[in-house]
């Protein structure tokens, strides 16, 4: 791409070609403005497209052979451990940190917050993508994924969490899809749907808020179902839920932070002025959200301790591991966000947000995988679960970055309307005379 | 546009509530409570008599049609083996009963133990699926319905005896494989199961759930010498149909003896009961918070708050 800038070449950002020329032909878009000739050129070049072929050579037959061979093919077939790696990382991990999408959601449209605009749209593709991609693991994973509609046609266990969780996952994807939609709409020029769109979004937003509160907690309560199974420095029955609830705030706004990192770091070309600009000013508001999010989490953890009194098993080997996820996870990342924010450092707020995901990756693995049946002994993943897992990831970022090329996601799409200066309310200026009189109203427009 | 006419209000809750509606059904069973069935059967297996002959573990084979085994049934070396640090063997797609050899301290015999599944009174494999392929009967088995499962395995967590097992190597019709009290062959017609039927030694009485509790604290209470005082099964996880008299101290034999009385689902009921509460909550807090952060950005940009109703009032 940045020879492809060097020779003057284009990137696709608006309708048209310049002012007065020719409309972009769909081909074009999605060819980043480069010709078919130049866009393999360009993918050849890059040195990341050769990991991913290689993970691609690798895994892609493994996950036809899952469904050819059977899924005792590639994990351990465990009658103890039915949920593994598949499921530990890429369900129970993913969903955390596609809570982006209704956090951002919250702030810019609920709350009014404007200013966090330029992010937005990388927040609610993140919680997307996200979601669809632990519905891939989870197709993967699933003994018969094809009946994977069956809790919502077929036959309905209204009682079970799963169920919760299979129709809020369903209906939560439709949301963000919606929400996702509407730079669709402009990417490929169709103003009357994402109006319609635009109209909804209020609702949209607050249905994603009941839909993620509920489903980022029943994927914690799915573990209150195996009180003797999962260890109980990991367990409790009363607050599971806010557990997962709670952590998946920070793991949302931390996980926006390391995609625009990477994003301004990989993709700057792609990345528009305002984008640029305020990303560090961003950087630190969200850092300033998800360290709340954190004090609270370990709070709430505390007081989980104490509520089932557990305090014996912290002197324990799994007490001591419990206590580094806590101190490399939550509390080491609380303290370089104060230093970051009290110094305004964004590059100091990324390292704790990475240090977070992390963090909370490694509570969920260690709530479904690790510390789950301590008392009889430790799975360790097939290596073609391992490897299969790295592909649905790799596919992940494949996405991701095919997606952020195009659409208007990280820039704003230039719109071919007669342009209009931005939304001041008409004032006048007020004489004596009119005093109390109801204040004239002009006709104003504001971006959207 | 930031701010929000009345309508625009409804519609957007609606559509909110409508997006949730779906789901409030969830919760219509939730805080319902089996009472289980009063004429219910159930086992009592008495592991002081067991010789460890493994006639009941071939007798299963046989009723269910399963697969012949690696290793001859009258093979004792196979009480020798064990798996991930000594984990003893276990039920699977090919073997729905299981009898284990132990040697409690204190004891000069070994004791046996067969595990197949309980058969709870408050399933938690039940509870816990989405697609209810589970069902308690009347006559007190846990069945299951292969033809709706959808392979997620929740029931395999959630069973505190982990006994439900999955058919991993099938690639086109993998399914939950464990006891089912040979409900359609047999406990239909009344008839004992096929290891109670075949055992030498008579370890297992079949019958109504509440003459065997009586019959198993009258063993207690006339040789207690020869008992521990616990009928396991009686109240752990809500109650067994299948319970366990046994001559030395449970924990020593391979059971889990820190379960709780109470059934498996009341650990979920605290999450289950505040679903129908944030889908009630949620919709009006959320954009009421809406209204007072976007209202006060609309006073302090576009005049007063009285003139500004007044406009959406002539709109609506």
């Amino acid at each position: 791409m940045k020879t492809h800038l060097a020779n003057q070449g284009k990137v696709v950002d608006s309708h048209k070609r310049s002012a007065d020329g020719a409309p972009w032909t769909l081909k074009e878009k999605l060819l980043l403005g480069m010709t078919t000739q130049q866009y393999i050129v360009q993918a050849v070049r890059n040195p990341f497209n050769w990991i991913l072929g290689l993970i691609f050579a690798v895994g892609l037959p493994l996950i036809a052979g899952r469904f050819f061979f059977g899924l005792s093919w590639v994990t351990h077939s465990s009658n103890d451990y039915p949920w593994g790696l598949l499921l530990g990382f890429g369900l129970f991990a993913m969903v955390p940190l596609s809570a982006s999408g209704f956090m951002l959601g919250t702030t810019v449209e609920i709350f009014g917050r404007h200013d966090f605009r330029p992010i937005e749209r990388l927040a609610l593709l993140n919680g997307l993508l996200g979601y669809l991609f632990a519905v891939i693991y989870l197709l993967v994973d699933l003994g018969q994924p094809w009946r994977l509609p069956y809790p919502m046609v077929v036959s309905f266990g209204p009682a079970a969490v799963l169920f919760l969780v299979a129709w809020h996952v369903a209906t939560y994807l439709s949301v963000q899809v919606a929400e996702v939609s509407s730079s669709f709409f402009e990417w490929i020029g169709w103003p009357a749907a994402k109006k319609f769109i635009r109209e909804i979004t209020v609702g949209l937003t607050v249905s994603g808020i009941i839909l993620s509160t509920l489903h980022q907690g029943a994927l914690g309560a799915l573990f209150t179902y195996a009180p003797g199974k999962v260890h109980p420095l990991w367990y409790s029955a009363s607050f599971q839920w806010l557990f997962f609830f709670v952590s998946a705030i920070p793991a949302g706004l931390c996980m926006v932070i390391a995609v625009s990192t990477i994003a301004r770091k990989t993709m700057a070309w792609r990345c528009d002025e305002e984008f640029k600009k305020n990303l560090d000013k961003l950087t630190i508001s969200l850092a300033k959200g998800a360290s709340m999010g954190l004090v609270t989490y370990f709070t709430i953890k505390t007081i989980g301790i104490a509520h089932d009194n557990e305090w014996g098993y912290l002197a324990t080997g799994w007490g001591a591991w419990y206590m580094a996820e806590m101190a490399f996870g939550v509390l080491l990342p609380i303290a370089i966000f104060a230093w970051a924010i009290r110094n305004k450092s964004a590059s100091l707020a990324r390292v704790g947000a990475f240090m977070t995901v992390a963090g909370i990756v490694l509570n969920r693995l260690n709530t479904a995988l690790i510390t789950f049946n301590w008392r009889l002994y430790q799975e360790i993943p097939h290596w073609r679960e391992v490897i299969i897992s790295l592909t649905i990831f790799a596919i992940y970022i494949v996405t991701y970055r095919f997606i952020l090329y195009r659409l208007p996601i990280l820039f704003e799409w230039k719109e071919e309307k007669v342009f209009v200066p931005e939304t001041v309310a008409a004032t006048v200026r007020m004489n004596e005379k009119y005093q109390g009189a109801p204040e004239p109203v002009g006709t104003y427009r504001t971006t959207d | 546009m930031s701010g929000i006419s009345r309508r625009k209000f409804l519609t957007c809750t609606l559509v909110g509530a409508g997006a949730t509606a779906l789901s409030l059904k969830t919760d219509a069973f939730a805080s319902a409570k089996l009472e289980g069935y009063p004429d219910s059967m159930g086992v009592l297996v008495d592991l002081g008599r067991c010789v460890g002959c493994r006639s009941c573990e071939a007798a299963c084979n046989r009723e269910q049609n399963l697969p012949a085994p690696a290793q001859s049934f009258d093979d004792q070396s196979i009480f020798d083996q064990t798996f991930h640090n000594g984990q003893k063997r276990r039920t699977d797609e090919n073997a729905y009963t299981v009898v284990n050899r132990y040697e409690p301290a204190g004891t000069e015999k070994p004791v046996y133990r067969k595990v197949q599944c309980n058969h709870c009174n408050e399933p938690a494999c039940l509870t816990s699926c989405f697609v209810n392929a589970y069902t308690k009967t009347s006559e007190g088995a846990v069945i299951y319905n292969p033809k709706i499962c959808v392979g997620c395995r929740n029931c395999m967590i959630a069973c505190p005896f982990n006994m439900p097992a999955y058919s991993y190597s099938s690639a086109t019709n993998p399914i939950i494989e464990k006891c089912i009290f040979c409900y359609d062959t047999r406990l239909k017609n009344g008839q004992p199961p096929a290891c109670v039927d075949i055992c030498p030694q008579q370890v297992m009485t079949f019958g109504h759930r509440k003459e065997l509790i009586e019959i198993a604290h009258e063993r207690i209470k006339t040789n207690p010498e020869r008992y521990i005082d616990h009928l396991y099964g009686e109240d752990e996880v809500g109650g067994t149909s299948w319970m366990y008299l046994a001559p030395a101290p449970f924990e020593e034999i391979g059971f889990d003896t820190t379960m709780n009385n109470e059934p498996i689902i009341s650990n979920v009921k605290d999450f289950l009961g505040t679903v129908p509460m944030v889908l009630a909550i949620w919709p009006a807090l959320f954009t009421g918070f809406h209204l007072l952060a976007t209202r006060k950005h609309d006073i302090e940009h576009h005049g007063d708050d009285h003139q500004k109703q007044k406009e959406e009032e002539k709109k609506s």
